[in-house]
């Protein structure tokens, strides 16, 4: 084996991982809602419109459904074959990207895909509406794939690049879930700090499996330091700020640069992102619009992955030149 | 499970004597399978197939949008060689080997086989597989067929007949290995002290041999399998020896070749690669020589593997020794070049380019095996006994328009091995596919791959046409003493 990796493949582990993560966080996120709307009171309409919000998928779910109702909206999320995103396309994409790279993953790990991917698919076929025992099932298949890949994996090239796949779709599904109160109809202003208001709160610490591990650190829930907790928090590892502070450190430990340091521009825009979100303060971003510092936050972790592919998955070819020198190493 | 009930039914049995009696050697087997309790083989055999599922060892079917990966049928029930005739199918699988290895390289360097008149200039320039490219060509140690997966097969009266020699890019050894690990994993009381030959050391042997024919380098040779990508029928194969001998997998897309040398595109940059153990045909190995629509190759390939600086296993042009008309060839070649009898003889076989045998053929067609010359996988043949008339009729103007591209055999009794169908064991039809390796000298892994025609009656064992594997186990020799394996390359 060589040093460093086939680009492919290095790309094809980091979307592994990716698709893993995102499967996971749609199950998170329907889950929780179905939490939610049960909880709601009286009178209030049951929301499932702001699930295709915050996925961005608005456009391509109004083409073939009408209604967004609970049916429609979990059925697009979870088992929808035509839904790039769903659970059942993601963990299609998986394996797919498994499957071409499996030379160099341990067989453990292919195996936890490969039976996730039957799994969902044998549910997908009877259409049955998704349960609250699949999803969690969905949610248990990522940590045995990413506990299988920390345990099993050489912690080299590869590990690290499935790391940053992972963490970089971990830290842009963070921001979707903080920003589905954005998308949220309220009957009027003062909803906001109401006990419904603390409900979707919670729900929202819940789908990120951080209430736990909230109430630790701030106690009651209330909503600034849950955005302070989900973004910012320096060791919960579901906080965007964890996320891409460890996915810079794989970063680094990729290619030897030097902590704080940049040659290439995927550390260059991870390292700024990583430094950005070191220094926040959640007081500011709340006065001058949560939505609008989110989806900031998302174009950023758009451009780290562009540069990604710029300086690893497909470089400009190192042509002549390097290639004579190679040769007489 | 009960054997006692199976019945032979006047095939020749690999596990049974004619009375229904086991073979000596494999009574002990017997003896075992029959001990088991009621439904145990079954729930064993599902076990199996779970297994593989899980392990995604699959392959995909062409032309199959719904279902798109299947496991290879597998069948608990194993096939099993004594000592003996395993050291009479080595001894005569390296004899082969070495006269068709001889055959290629006199091919593309001097023909003097044709001048001495054995075989005729024409057929070797009618064949699909002759590549002009190749011509003049010395690949390192003069190895041109670095794998192989012969067929064989036995007739009712119990010979053995090399069926189809497979130079090019034989596939089916990962099922072996596979197999064998499944049935040790499901199976592992049976198969306890029965000196089976173990089967796992391929994947080192094969790594051994890919760095022996490596071009001359300062360090170590860099080894990679080339594949076409993973919608390939093979692709869990080509995947799986990568990994094996932990080496890179490559598509044509990973490779460029910058002054002839041919490099892999890595995270850190351009990495040098000295043999390709290439699983894609010749026709798509470089656009620029071959197939100029090839998307799967590498441009400059050729160049880089004509001068030396790269090898390719196997050799381009291997593919001239599977026409099927040079195969019915290969007993003469052994005599011209080794001076010996074939060990193990072809199936008789009648050439549709000789007027006279044709005759032969259209008159006797609903008796005979009709096969193209240049097709795999069990396409494009008619099986005369299981045909209809309109079939004979449409083979016959095919064989009248095209003679040389047609050949005949007699249809073979293939024997056959007590299969599970359903719950209970029935005698289906087999061949075997034994895998050879060729660098410094010419190894056989013992066994190889038992395929099975599941279809009731079906002689058909491709795996794209309702066939099936099985297990193969080689017994050791009592003493211990095993046939030596190979003598010095040529």
């Amino acid at each position: 084996m060589v040093n460093a990796m086939l680009s492919r493949v290095a790309e094809s582990i980091y979307w592994m991982s990716r698709y893993i993560e995102r499967a996971e966080n749609m199950a998170r996120i329907v889950d929780v809602n179905e939490h939610l709307m049960l909880d709601l009171p009286p009178g209030l309409p049951a929301q499932w419109a702001p699930l295709v919000a915050i996925t961005g998928d608005e456009a391509a779910f109004k083409k073939r459904y009408s209604d967004a109702d609970q049916d429609e909206v979990s059925w697009f999320l979870t088992f929808d074959a035509a839904n790039p995103n769903s659970i059942l396309s993601s963990l299609r994409a998986a394996r797919e990207n498994a499957r071409s790279i499996r030379e160099i993953l341990s067989s453990a790990i292919w195996a936890e895909i490969n039976e996730a991917y039957h799994y969902v698919e044998h549910l997908a076929q009877t259409r049955a509406a998704p349960h609250h025992a699949f999803l969690r099932n969905v949610i248990r298949a990522s940590h045995s794939v990413e506990g299988a890949t920390t345990a099993t994996l050489s912690h080299a090239e590869a590990y690290h690049f499935s790391r940053i796949g992972r963490l970089t779709e971990r830290a842009d599904q963070t921001t979707r879930f903080v920003d589905i109160r954005y998308f949220m109809l309220l009957p009027s202003p003062d909803e906001v700090g109401s006990p419904t208001d603390d409900l979707h709160w919670t729900a929202v610490l819940q789908s990120a499996s951080a209430l736990e591990m909230y109430r630790q650190r701030h106690g009651m829930v209330q909503m600034q330091a849950t955005v302070e907790f989900l973004l910012v928090d320096p060791d919960f590892p579901r906080s965007v700020r964890n996320c891409v502070s460890r996915a810079n450190e794989s970063l680094h430990a990729i290619t030897g640069t030097r902590s704080g340091t940049y040659r290439n521009a995927a550390e260059r825009r991870l390292g700024k992102l990583a430094a950005e979100l070191d220094y926040t303060s959640i007081e500011e971003v709340i006065i001058e619009g949560l939505h609008e510092f989110l989806d900031s936050i998302q174009a950023k972790l758009n451009e780290c992955g562009t540069a990604l592919r710029e300086s690893f998955f497909a470089p400009q070819l190192t042509t002549r030149a390097n290639a004579a020198r190679i040769a007489i190493e | 499970m009960k054997l006692d009930s199976y019945q032979t039914e006047s095939f020749y049995d690999e596990l049974f004597l004619a009375d229904g009696s086991p073979r000596n050697d494999f009574k002990s087997l017997v003896d075992r399978i029959n001990s088991l309790p009621p439904g145990d083989l079954i729930r064993r055999q599902r076990a199996a197939e779970r297994n593989l599922m899980h392990m995604g060892i699959t392959f995909n079917v062409y032309g199959d949008d719904a279902g798109e990966e299947r496991i290879l049928p597998f069948d608990l029930i194993p096939r099993l060689v004594t000592a003996k005739e395993w050291a009479w199918i080595e001894r005569g699988l390296q004899q082969r080997i070495r006269a068709l290895n001889l055959f290629l390289d006199d091919i593309y360097y001097g023909q003097r086989i044709v001048k001495d008149g054995i075989i005729p200039e024409e057929l070797i320039l009618s064949a699909k597989g002759f590549r002009k490219e190749c011509v003049g060509l010395a690949p390192p140690r003069g190895v041109w067929c670095h794998v192989t997966g012969t067929d064989l097969v036995r007739d009712g009266d119990g010979q053995v007949y090399v069926l189809e020699d497979n130079l090019r890019v034989p596939s089916g050894v990962s099922y072996v290995l596979q197999n064998r690990a499944v049935l040790k994993r499901t199976f592992p009381r049976v198969f306890q002290g029965l000196g089976v030959r173990p089967v796992s050391d391929y994947p080192g042997r094969l790594l051994a041999m890919l760095k022996d024919v490596a071009p001359d380098t300062s360090g170590p040779p860099q080894v990679a399998v080339l594949t076409p990508g993973q919608f390939n029928s093979a692709y869990f194969e080509h995947s799986f020896l990568a990994q094996q001998m932990g080496v890179e997998l490559v598509e044509g897309r990973d490779l460029t070749v910058e002054d002839d040398t041919v490099f892999m595109r890595t995270t850190a940059g351009l990495e040098r690669v000295h043999v390709i153990y290439r699983r894609i045909d010749d026709d798509f190995l470089d656009p620029t020589v071959f197939r100029a629509d090839s998307m799967l190759g590498v441009p400059g390939l050729m160049e880089a593997y004509r001068r030396d600086r790269v090898t390719l296993v196997n050799a381009p042009g291997t593919g001239i020794a599977d026409d099927k008309v040079i195969y019915a060839y290969v007993p003469k070649m052994i005599r011209y070049y080794l001076g010996e009898d074939a060990i193990i003889p072809n199936v008789p076989t009648y050439l549709c380019w000789d007027k006279q045998q044709m005759e032969h053929v259209l008159d006797h067609i609903e008796s005979m095996v009709v096969k193209p010359a240049n097709e795999s996988g069990g396409y494009g043949m008619l099986i005369g006994p299981h045909a209809s008339a309109r079939e004979h009729e449409e083979f016959r103007q095919r064989i009248r328009s095209d003679g040389r591209n047609y050949i005949a055999q007699a249809t073979l009794s293939l024997s056959r091995v007590p299969t599970l169908i359903e719950d209970h064991l029935e005698g289906r039809h087999v061949d075997l596919r034994p895998f050879i390796l060729y660098g410094r000298n010419v190894y056989v892994l013992p066994g190889g791959l038992t395929r099975v025609a599941l279809r009731k009656g079906s002689l058909v064992v491709n795996s794209s046409q309702g066939g099936g594997s099985k297990d193969t186990w080689v017994i050791a020799a009592e003493s211990g003493v095993e046939a030596t394996s190979g003598g010095p390359a040529s």
